[in-house]
């Protein structure tokens, strides 16, 4: 069944898009660094911008779809668990902040990895960080896409693979051609579309299931332990739930999609303005959705699948119209996403591969033209994958936030503001904490009641100190900030 | 001689790691220390429980607060080219 007055909203919002993409275009054409314009949008993003793209690319098919089906399922403690993620909005900014602002113009650092090589002085390092983000990324890329088309497969009644191809082209075009500055002006405008559909699916939730208190009331009768933080079956422990500041609140520093918004800003400014508005924005769209899921139980019971509860209760509490707007939300989340991940995995490829070890003279024209093709590459192989996805990949998204949180955290970090630290302690840091990670993962993901992604986490802090000690003689100190 | 930026910058950093212990101290404490008890016994703010209530809507709408604050007290307007910084 095609429903089209929840199609037409959403078609409108593609349309949006490519525009975008083709003014973006235009700014390419007319900019004299290639470079910094194609994959930074020639750092002139301005506060709303900067709030906007950090808390797109962040918001993931996971905030609109997976969180809230769990929350459906576990009552208030996810919500809760949820809320650790609202330092995501200002804790990355401040703690990477101005320094990584003027360190990057300094060096003229186009990608994470850049700051990296000239922080540490290793090829070791660029090899294993590049290996990490596309390898990573990739993988989380083909989970979105495959997300995305699902979504539209549910919503508009197409096939998959019609779904893939409608959802895969409108990405890749408006990427391809618009780069940086197309990927962030569009996570403006799915941002925006991310926060008000939130607020209206929570106002027509609360509306349908009679208000808050009789919401509270049926979900106390059918059981009480949905209204505690220890969540229905009460498998939410306060450690465990602790335990996830780190992987979605705080080692966000260390996922690279996230860190290269942070030297792509215009000024002191902007940097103030987002953080006000992200965290706001983040806090509303995770609050939110969230809780939606919570209150969904009563308005929509017996829904088996925790992925098709936001969905279906967009379709039952809100008129077609609304409905379509709201699910342009989810869209709009897998799609910013997907943007961030494929500008960021093209530019590994072609800044820190290609301009480091294939051909480090090559001409304007020639990164020009490498640019579009392999950002053009990159995206239908994963369109490629994603018509089939093999089990490996799926396995790999898995790993992929906390694998690059422990690669990356300690690396970024140290790398700012620890003099001592050298390439030594980063490579035995990134090499034991991808490792571990791994290990863990497969071994016992919840040992000794903490999410995964602790102990590797902890682990690669010590290893990076002790082994940028232990080699301070090898080492002359690289001095960034002189 | 240390640029002076990177000393406005490190105290950003830090700045935002208290607030991080801040937010995580009003988070856990209200989360579970009012949230510890039977379920039958919570009492409402709202609709809320009393626990949800403090840590996830008020602690949060008193972070964002805290933030802006924060932010037009402390946080200084620096200039991120060197070329400028020298004259």
């Amino acid at each position: 069944m095609i429903q089209w007055q929840v199609i037409i909203p959403l078609l409108i919002f593609l349309v949006i898009i490519f525009g975008i993409g083709i003014w973006a275009n235009k700014q390419i054409r007319t900019s004299s660094s290639f470079l910094q314009e194609y994959f930074l949008g020639g750092r002139e993003m301005g506060g709303f911008l900067l709030a906007m793209t950090m808390m797109a690319t962040y918001g993931s098919a996971s905030s609109f779809i997976g969180g809230p089906g769990v929350s459906y399922n576990l009552g208030l403690g996810w919500v809760l668990l949820a809320m650790a993620q609202l330092p995501a909005g200002y804790f990355v900014l401040m703690v990477l902040g101005k320094k990584f602002a003027i360190i990057s113009r300094r060096y003229e650092t186009i990608t994470l990895i850049d700051f990296l090589k000239k922080r540490y002085e290793s090829n070791v390092v660029v090899i294993i960080s590049a290996i990490s983000i596309i390898v990573f990324l990739f993988a989380s890329m083909t989970a979105q896409w495959v997300g995305g088309a699902r979504l539209i497969e549910s919503l508009t009644g197409l096939n998959y693979t019609a779904a893939l191809i409608i959802f895969a082209v409108t990405v890749l075009v408006y990427v391809i051609i618009g780069g940086f500055r197309a990927v962030a002006l569009t996570d403006a405008l799915q941002g925006s579309i991310m926060i008000i559909g939130t607020v209206i699916l929570l106002i027509g939730t609360i509306v349908a299931g009679g208000g808050l208190d009789t919401i509270m009331n049926s979900l106390a009768n059918e059981n009480p332990n949905m209204l505690t933080p220890y969540g229905a079956d009460g498998s939410l422990t306060p450690l465990y739930v602790s335990t996830f500041w780190i992987l979605i609140g705080l080692g966000v520093i260390g996922l690279p999609q996230i860190a290269v918004r942070a030297m792509s800003y215009k000024d002191s400014k902007s940097l103030h303005r987002a953080i006000i508005i992200g965290t706001i924005g983040i806090g509303t769209i995770m609050f939110g959705m969230h809780l939606i899921g919570v209150l969904a139980r009563p308005v929509l019971p017996g829904v088996e699948v925790g992925d098709k509860v936001m969905p279906l209760l967009t379709l039952k509490v809100l008129p077609p119209i609304l409905a379509g707007i709201v699910l342009a939300a989810p869209m709009a989340a897998i799609m910013s996403t997907v943007n961030a991940l494929l500008i960021l995995v093209s530019s590994t490829v072609v800044k820190d591969i290609y301009l480091n070890f294939i051909n480090p003279k090559a001409t304007e024209a020639q990164i020009k033209s490498r640019s579009f093709y392999v950002t053009t590459i990159i995206g239908l192989a994963v369109v490629f994958f994603a018509l089939k996805p093999p089990e490996f990949l799926i396995w790999l998204n898995l790993f992929a936030f906390g694998g690059l949180e422990s690669a990356f955290l300690w690396s970024v970090i140290f790398g700012l503001y620890w003099k001592k630290a050298n390439k030594y302690g980063a490579i035995a840091s990134m090499i034991s904490g991808l490792a571990l990670y791994i290990t863990i993962h497969l071994l016992s993901p919840h040992i000794f009641g903490m999410h995964t992604v602790t102990l590797p986490i902890l682990c690669s802090f010590i290893i990076f100190v002790a082994v940028s000690l232990a080699t301070q003689q090898k080492t002359v100190t690289v001095h960034i900030e002189k | 001689m240390q640029d002076k930026r990177f000393k406005i910058a490190n105290r950003e950093a830090l700045i935002g790691v208290v607030l991080v212990l801040i937010n995580f101290a009003i988070w856990f404490g209200f989360a579970y220390g009012l949230g510890n008890g039977d379920p039958k016994d919570y009492t409402y703010l709202f609709g809320f429980p009393a626990w949800f209530f403090y840590s996830c809507i008020a602690g949060t709408i008193f972070m964002i607060v805290l933030i802006w604050i924060t932010i037009k007290l402390f946080f200084k307007d620096v200039s991120f080219s060197d070329e400028v910084d020298k004259e």
